[in-house]
């Protein structure tokens, strides 16, 4: 029943729905395993295997959505069925903007499809993380290695048809020094997000996090203020949730929540930012969830705000000609369209530096490798707290000295990029998780003149 | 719950010392809304079973979607082919703390089936209530409904069969007023709505017509609002936000998962050390705090956890001692308590552990009018609007969406923009005033976000307003 042909099921309930009703299915079969460790062993061990079926219907503007993981006939016809009786009962929605016409996908359907990592089972993942934790060589380790496969198919009874095989492989974890009477240990970080299990070098990303946790023992205490900072890749992936969910989001434009203003110059000239589910450095589907293809959607270039995410509801609100991005999500008609796979680039090509290189120009400041638990206090300036995590490292004059305790900051992310304000961009790109567990996005270090910490983290 | 037998018998044949196989069916609706106008209706079912298995001290867990008995049973083997992996790099020998083998069914109460209310009342709800906080003058005005009606059929090798039906749900409103440079929110009855083990019975009490129009002109009054002062002073929290107080800052902190290191690359550890269990000072003498999932009604209410270890209350912090941890079986023998009975998934598909269930402050002596009357110089602060707290839940600063001046006595200005911060156990240990049985309220949070994959808990929170002293306030970006 799991395993059923997502394309099978799809076009039966666009049949069985008929001429009843406007309808947009979504079939998604997902096989997912995951490992995670804790204190150098594997403590807990999941697979799993399911079919979601996604019936969005619309009787003459009255919307409904619903879903199910049975895909027996019966229950497809009980869900065609509640999915009508719920739009029956419901008043019109003035903002349903029609379905997605047909329209090609911009990439190939198996762009992030790697066949050797769907066959990977959990004692694949066993010895990559075997493997992070040997290099740490002695270290306690604790993190995840994840294995996916995705397949997904769309269709509408305007004629839209789409199909995507995805895979996703990640091993994301620390290796730790450990803390001992009430002091906190010094942890690392490391991680790699693919298609493509074998892009996962468990051994240097063990490497990686046991130098980085070595380093980041005896941390010295700082007082608070504004520091110029160097903001590791994690950190700037880390942000990017922030600026999809709160700003590039039409809905939150053309209600006036947002910072983002099309045409001004709101952020460095350092940077420019796109979306693209297309790009093969990204990962997960390629066409939206109302049936949209995914394309390259750039929205800032040079420092200059260029463009919104939109879907079909958000674009028709916004008016003036504006369509939809490509950005739909499940249960976005509450709360907009999000970019889902930023990349932040130097604008300038050539522009971008190793790590190393950003350190050598910092007189005194702060290296970071990662944040954690950020909030914003007000959505429209982005203003947001939050700690540092998994290594903070004092720089004076160009070198990376003693570690630093963790800190908490309180700052403006449209101010931290704001004109003026990136002094550097690196060269070491890579794809990681963003701060609101929404997405994965393709981000650099950044050199940044400054970023406002409150207070130490422990007192 | 032949089903459940069913995957049962396929990881025991496959090697298992020890398995349970849960059956899980749940349905769920929702509805949204905003300035008049409903936006969002979503009614979802799934159903499947997830199995773990223990071999040697390595678990495995397989799920699926599969509900034929040879389905059942083939993630049954699965979960045990999993536990063999997991061996590669195997812990500790482990032991699960003893429960009694039950046979049991349970559900919670429910006066009006939230499912069998006709959507178009609640549509005419969420409209009608957007529409009046919008004439209050807010620029957005937005409302939600969850129903959330779940069945498990639990079965566990040492023989408990265990059945209940959990049905939840709550509502939520709020208004956002937009200024030049920033924006205002006021939400009622809380930031996430107020939710609990309860029909609809629960969102007809909260009476939403009767506030919408407040919460309106409240958004709308805070953009002139003066900016809370960056100072220290004493600070009187409501109900709500000291629920969310309770939640980071106690809850979390002592979950024995983190405690042991088993969350630390993710949700992060804690402060606190086993071996000061009993003896460490948490917080004033004032401070008591209970883990209770009997509490009718209240969002972290069940009869049996995902382990079969029955709902009881197990004390956490007693006259501001660290005195328990939140557990389940494998847990709780590690550190060799009694099971805690706090282990929950929030689907068939993913792997049960340790939640909070209804960590709750228990009431003092006073009262919110009486706090306010017995301060100087402070400020009074409620609804959270923002929170974060470091990987050992030690640091934290939150942010309520408003704050009223307390001067000689009497409650001053509204202010806007009202945060503060402070490390746990300096905090909990200035709180002097404790509100009473009066004003205990039961808030429920749908949305604890822990694990990985990430599961997202139902937990409650029992609070009464309270009071602490010299509080820095008024942190600045």
């Amino acid at each position: 029943m799991s395993t059923a042909d997502p394309a099978l099921l799809a076009e039966k309930l666009v049949d069985m729905v008929g001429r009843r009703a406007e309808a947009a299915v979504t079939v998604t079969h997902t096989c997912q395993g995951l490992t995670r460790f804790a204190n150098s062993f594997i403590h807990q061990n999941i697979v799993d295997e399911h079919t979601e079926v996604d019936l969005q219907l619309s009787v003459e503007g009255r919307l409904a959505v619903v879903t199910t993981y049975r895909n027996d006939d019966e229950a497809l016809a009980s869900l065609v069925d509640r999915a009508l009786a719920a739009a029956a009962l419901r008043p019109v929605d003035p903002g349903w903007a029609g379905l997605a016409p047909p329209a090609g996908l911009v990439c190939g359907k198996d762009a992030h499809y790697d066949p050797g990592t769907a066959q990977v089972g959990p004692t694949g993942r066993a010895e990559a993380v075997a493997a992070f934790v040997a290099a740490g060589e002695g270290l306690e380790g604790a993190g995840f290695c994840e294995t996916s496969l995705t397949d997904r198919y769309f269709a509408n009874s305007a004629g839209q048809r789409l199909d995507s095989h995805g895979t996703g492989a990640a091993l994301d974890a620390i290796l730790r020094v450990p803390g001992s009477g009430g002091r906190p240990g010094s942890d690392g970080v490391a991680s790699t997000y693919s298609s493509r299990f074998a892009d996962l070098d468990a051994e240097a990303l063990g490497r990686r996090a046991a130098d980085c946790a070595r380093r980041g023992d005896g941390p010295v205490e700082l007082p608070a203020g504004h520091y110029e900072v160097v903001l590791e890749a994690r950190c700037v992936a880390y942000l990017m949730d922030f600026f999809t969910f709160y700003g590039f989001n039409g809905r939150a434009v053309t209600e006036g929540r947002s910072f983002v203003a099309v045409g001004e110059r709101q952020l460095d000239a350092a940077l420019s930012m796109t979306d693209d589910a297309t790009d093969p450095r990204q990962l997960g589907p390629v066409f939206d969830a109302e049936g949209t293809p995914k394309r390259r959607a750039s929205l800032v270039d040079a420092g200059v705000v260029t463009g919104v995410t939109h879907d079909r509801r958000s674009a028709a609100q916004a008016g003036g000609g504006a369509t939809t991005t490509g950005h739909g999500v499940a249960g976005g008609e509450a709360f907009g369209a999000i970019a889902t796979a930023m990349l932040i680039e130097p604008a300038a090509a050539g522009a971008s530096r190793p790590l190393a290189s950003l350190v050598s120009e910092v007189e005194h400041g702060l290296l970071v490798s990662d944040f954690w638990y950020t909030r914003v206090l007000d959505p429209k300036t982005l203003v947001a707290t939050g700690l540092t995590r998994n290594g903070v490292f004092l720089v004076e004059n160009g070198e990376v000295g003693r570690a630093v305790s963790n800190l908490r900051f309180t700052q403006s992310y449209v101010a931290a990029l704001a004109p003026g304000q990136v002094l550097g961009v690196g060269d070491d790109g890579r794809l990681a998780p963003g701060g609101l567990h929404l997405s994965l996005h393709y981000a650099p270090s950044l050199h940044l003149a400054a970023w406002n910490f409150t207070g130490n983290a422990s007192a | 719950m032949d089903l459940a037998e069913a995957a049962l018998a396929g990881a025991l044949d496959a090697g298992a010392r020890y398995a349970d196989a849960r059956v899980m069916a749940m349905t769920t609706e929702s509805m949204s809304a905003q300035n008049g106008e409903v936006e969002g209706l979503r009614q979802g079912e799934r159903a499947g079973v997830g199995v773990r298995a223990l071999i040697g001290s390595s678990w495995g867990f397989a799920a699926t979607a599969d509900l034929s008995s040879r389905g059942a049973r083939r993630a049954g083997e699965q979960a045990a082919e999993t536990a063999r992996a997991s061996a590669r790099l195997a812990g500790a020998p482990l032991e699960m703390a003893p429960v009694p083998a039950v046979h049991d069914h349970w559900e919670s109460a429910c006066a009006e089936d939230p499912m069998s209310v006709p959507l178009s009342d609640k549509a005419g709800l969420l409209a009608s209530v957007t529409a009046a906080a919008q004439a209050g003058g807010a620029q957005i005005a937005q409302a939600s409904y969850d129903i959330w009606d779940t069945t498990k059929w639990l079965a566990t090798s040492e023989g408990s069969r265990i059945s209940q039906r959990v049905r939840e749900c709550g509502a939520a409103l709020s208004a956002t007023a937009i200024g030049d440079g920033e924006t205002q929110r006021r939400s009622y009855p809380g930031i996430r709505g107020q939710y609990g083990t309860r029909g609809w019975e629960l969102v007809r009490q909260l009476d939403l017509p009767g506030h919408a129009g407040r919460v309106g002109e409240e958004a709308v009054a805070l953009l002139s609002a003066p900016a809370c002062p960056e100072r220290r002073c004493d600070l009187i929290l409501g109900t709500e936000q000291m629920a969310l107080q309770i939640h980071e800052s106690v809850g979390h902190a002592t979950e024995l998962d983190r405690i042991l290191g088993w969350e630390a690359a993710f949700a992060g550890t804690s402060w606190l050390e086993l071996g000061q269990l009993g003896s460490l000072r948490f917080g004033s003498p004032l401070m008591n705090i209970t883990a209770d999932a009997t509490l009718p009604g209240a969002l972290g209410s069940f009869g049996y956890d995902d382990e079969g270890t029955s709902a009881h209350c197990v004390d956490i912090v007693r006259d501001g001692i660290w005195v328990g941890a939140l557990s389940g079986r494998d847990s709780a023998a590690l550190a060799g308590l009694p099971a805690g009975g706090m282990v929950r998934a929030d689907g068939h598909n993913r792997i049960p552990m340790v939640r909070m269930t209804n960590i709750g402050l228990l009431p003092g002596d006073s009262s919110l009018e009486q706090m306010i009357s017995e301060t100087d110089d402070g400020i009074y602060m409620d609804t959270n609007r923002s929170w974060s707290i470091d990987d050992r839940r030690l640091n934290f600063q939150f942010g309520c969406e408003m704050a009223f001046e307390v001067k000689g006595g009497r409650l001053g200005r509204m202010l806007r923009n009202p945060t503060y911060t402070g490390i746990s156990p300096q905090f909990w240990g200035s709180l002097d005033r404790v509100g009473g049985e009066a004003e205990w309220q039961f808030w429920g949070t749908p949305n604890c976000g822990k694990g990985q994959p990430m599961q997202i808990g139902h937990t409650g929170h029992p609070s009464v307003p309270c009071r602490f002293r010299n509080v820095r306030v008024g942190v600045r970006g």
